[in-house]
């Protein structure tokens, strides 16, 4: 057998499977994305630019999950990095391996019924109850944005954790004994040493985070109450009640294309930012 | 053994009824202390086929059967029976709107075996070939002459026959009156007016373009069932002004209208009865300005692939008894005069599930064009993500 083949029979299983579930799919759907609506719903080949021209009538759903995407990647990293800290710093070996164990524990049980664990817990007769309790009335927690950061934050804390944990935990400690012995006082360590190599599990957690809050549908249809919008949640919508494939083609399409971008130009910006010491210290 | 007592006060029998759907007593309780249970085992004598069989008396329909179906809407002890029957369990799959239910069987390939369609929706389903003609012989249990004309007709199209009738209903509001100084509302003009007034985040409207913009509609004195591009834009102005004042879009309205956090709500009858029963000063109120009026039927999919399992469960839905006991689990009145009769008396008088002639005449059944009118679909869709 040749190097050559050997490398492609290596690659085939790959292979396939990028064209068959990523590369077919996704042409289909930018095929669709020119067609037409069905008369009884459904897609009626054609080329036209309609459904892309339609866009705006989706603006409000772009811009919701453009706005509380990036809030609860934020959100999530500022929550996650001081638990990471701790966990990987601070916390002994004999217990790390439990903590790390518990903040898994939750994926053991279905998102959707611990968002409806949320649906209570921000309901009237949840943490509002307990406000007015002490006297801060009428706050209203569930079916706002507030309710699906909280939710969305909530869902995908562990993601941000654990890459900036497997980053920090990797840490030579003696450049950190090495800082504090020519002067450098904790803080100044943390910003010019721990900070700046975390920089790649900060970045991999963002990333996996924003990505998935881009296509997030199922947090804010429980804790929006329908209200709160994201494209994902119009997706379902053309597909499943209006039936307008086209135009949830096109919807889809563009989705792609503004992740696409977006995650180009964060790429850039995290490889200058981590590329030289200079400039990470200087943050 | 407990004497069974010979017979059971009106009054006894809604409290039972409500102690049993709160969960404080078991349903063979509830079937004692009632009566049910024993009207249930001399009714099953009297008809043999009824009776449980070891040798399965349908033969072997397979392992399964599929069933697409509305949440809250079947009592789960009947299925165990089904099971018990035939050896068939059944998976159930639960859908928010008839669209939904639509743009799964358009798309292909969705294994149902049953499904339970509304009045409208029959004219596409077979202009769009996805839905079987019913063959009646291998339905022993229907018969079309114990059935209300008024909610059987619509299962019918160019005279053949695709659905049986399931339940029927209203839809209406729910309003928790403690707010309201005790009073209800009856109109969709008091319901948006006081929405956008003292219940602003108080009230819910369904995920459901059929009754939300119907009701919009009839806000306005317009037909429930408008296409017409004028007064669909009078709705959506409407519902995108009403819209920061909505507690949630969704029908699922139970648990909010239960703890508190809504006041006011589109609701199906069935719901109503319920919220009532459990909550009383939550009422349930018929629109004087118009609403829904609907019939669900019992329909197979054409893509089916296990028909017999199929007619085996449609015909065992439609047993009488099996019958009477999903109109108690779940509160919709049924168009079989069979099963009506054996209901308690206290239900057959009961306004929530039978309104008044009077409060019906301004209901309108949904019309076979809402289904698929693009720009009704589409309005629903700017109203959501607006």
């Amino acid at each position: 057998m040749t190097q050559r083949t050997r490398n492609f029979l290596l690659l085939a299983p790959a292979g396939t499977w990028f064209l068959l579930m990523l590369i077919v799919p996704l042409s289909v759907v930018f095929i669709f994305s020119f067609g037409e609506r069905g008369s009884a719903g459904g897609y009626v080949p054609a080329f036209t630019f309609e459904q892309y021209a339609n866009l705006p009538a989706r603006w409000a759903a772009f811009r919701n999950t453009m706005t509380l995407a990036p809030i609860g990647t934020l959100a999530a990293l500022l929550i996650a990095y001081p638990l990471a800290y701790f966990l990987a710093v601070k916390v002994s070996d004999k217990w790390k391996m439990m903590l790390l164990v518990l903040v898994i524990v939750p994926f053991w049980t279905s998102i959707l019924i611990r968002s409806y664990a949320w649906i209570f817990l921000l309901g009237g007769r949840g943490i509002p109850a307990l406000l007015e309790w002490i006297g801060i009335e009428s706050v209203r927690l569930i079916n706002t944005p507030f309710a699906v950061l909280v939710g969305i934050v909530y869902g995908y804390l562990p993601l941000m954790v654990f890459p900036i944990y497997v980053s920090l935990d990797r840490l030579d400690k003696r450049l950190l004994e090495a800082s504090s012995d020519l002067g450098a006082k904790p803080w100044r360590t943390f910003l010019q040493i721990t900070l700046p190599l975390s920089i790649p599990g900060v970045a991999t957690g963002c990333m996996l985070v924003f990505i998935l809050l881009m296509g997030e549908y199922l947090i804010p249809m429980l804790l929006g109450g329908g209200k709160v919008f994201f494209v994902g949640n119009a997706l379902v919508d053309l597909f499943l009640q209006s039936r307008n494939w086209a135009f949830g083609s096109a919807v889809a399409v563009t989705l792609v294309v503004v992740m696409l971008i977006t995650v180009t130009i964060y790429m850039r910006f995290i490889s200058r930012v981590s590329g030289t010491r200079e400039d990470v210290a200087l943050i | 053994m407990t004497k069974q007592p010979d017979h059971i006060s009106k009054k006894q029998f809604m409290e039972e009824l409500q102690r049993y759907k709160k969960g404080s007593v078991t349903r063979r309780h509830f079937l004692n202390v009632t009566g049910l249970g024993a009207a249930t085992a001399v009714i099953g004598a009297a008809v043999p086929g009824l009776m449980p069989r070891p040798a399965f008396a349908a033969g072997d329909i397979g392992d399964r059967v599929v069933l697409a179906t509305w949440p809250n809407y079947h009592d789960p002890d009947n299925f165990d029976a089904f099971t018990e029957a035939t050896g068939a369990h059944v998976q159930m799959n639960v859908f928010g709107s008839n669209e939904e239910m639509l743009a799964k069987l358009q798309a292909g390939a969705t294994g149902w075996d049953v499904y339970v369609p509304t009045n409208y929706t029959f004219e596409d389903y077979v202009k769009e070939d996805l839905i079987e003609p019913l063959d009646v012989s291998r339905l022993p249990n229907y018969d079309a002459s114990a059935f209300d004309p008024r909610y059987a007709e619509a299962g019918s199209v160019n005279g053949k026959l695709y659905g049986v009738p399931k339940n029927w209903g209203s839809t209406g509001m729910a309003i928790n009156t403690k707010h309201n100084g005790g009073k209800g509302i009856s109109s969709w003009k008091e319901f948006f007016d006081i929405t956008m007034d003292k219940f602003s985040g108080r009230t819910v409207v369904h995920d459901y373009q059929l009754t939300t913009i119907g009701s919009a509609l009839n806000y306005y004195g317009y037909s429930f069932n408008s296409v017409d591009e004028k007064e669909l834009a009078d709705a959506e102005k409407l519902l995108i002004e009403v819209k920061p004042h909505l507690f949630a879009i969704t029908s699922d309205y139970q648990p909010p209208m239960r703890n508190g956090d809504a006041w006011l709500t589109i609701c199906w009858s069935g719901d109503g009865k319920q919220l009532n029963t459990d909550i009383p000063e939550i009422a349930y109120a018929l629109g004087t300005d118009g609403g829904e009026i609907w019939s669900d039927y019992w329909a197979i999919p054409k893509s089916s692939e296990r028909k017999d399992a199929a007619y085996a469960f449609i015909n065992f839905m439609l047993d009488p008894n099996v019958n009477a006991k999903e109109v108690l689990a779940h509160g919709y009145p049924t168009a079989d005069s069979r099963t009506y009769d054996m209901l308690p008396e206290e239900l057959k008088n009961d306004p929530i599930m039978f309104p008044a002639q009077e409060l019906l005449s301004p209901l309108e059944f949904g019309a076979a064009v809402t289904l698929t009118d693009p720009n009704r679909a589409e309005l629903m869709a700017r109203f959501k993500s607006a």
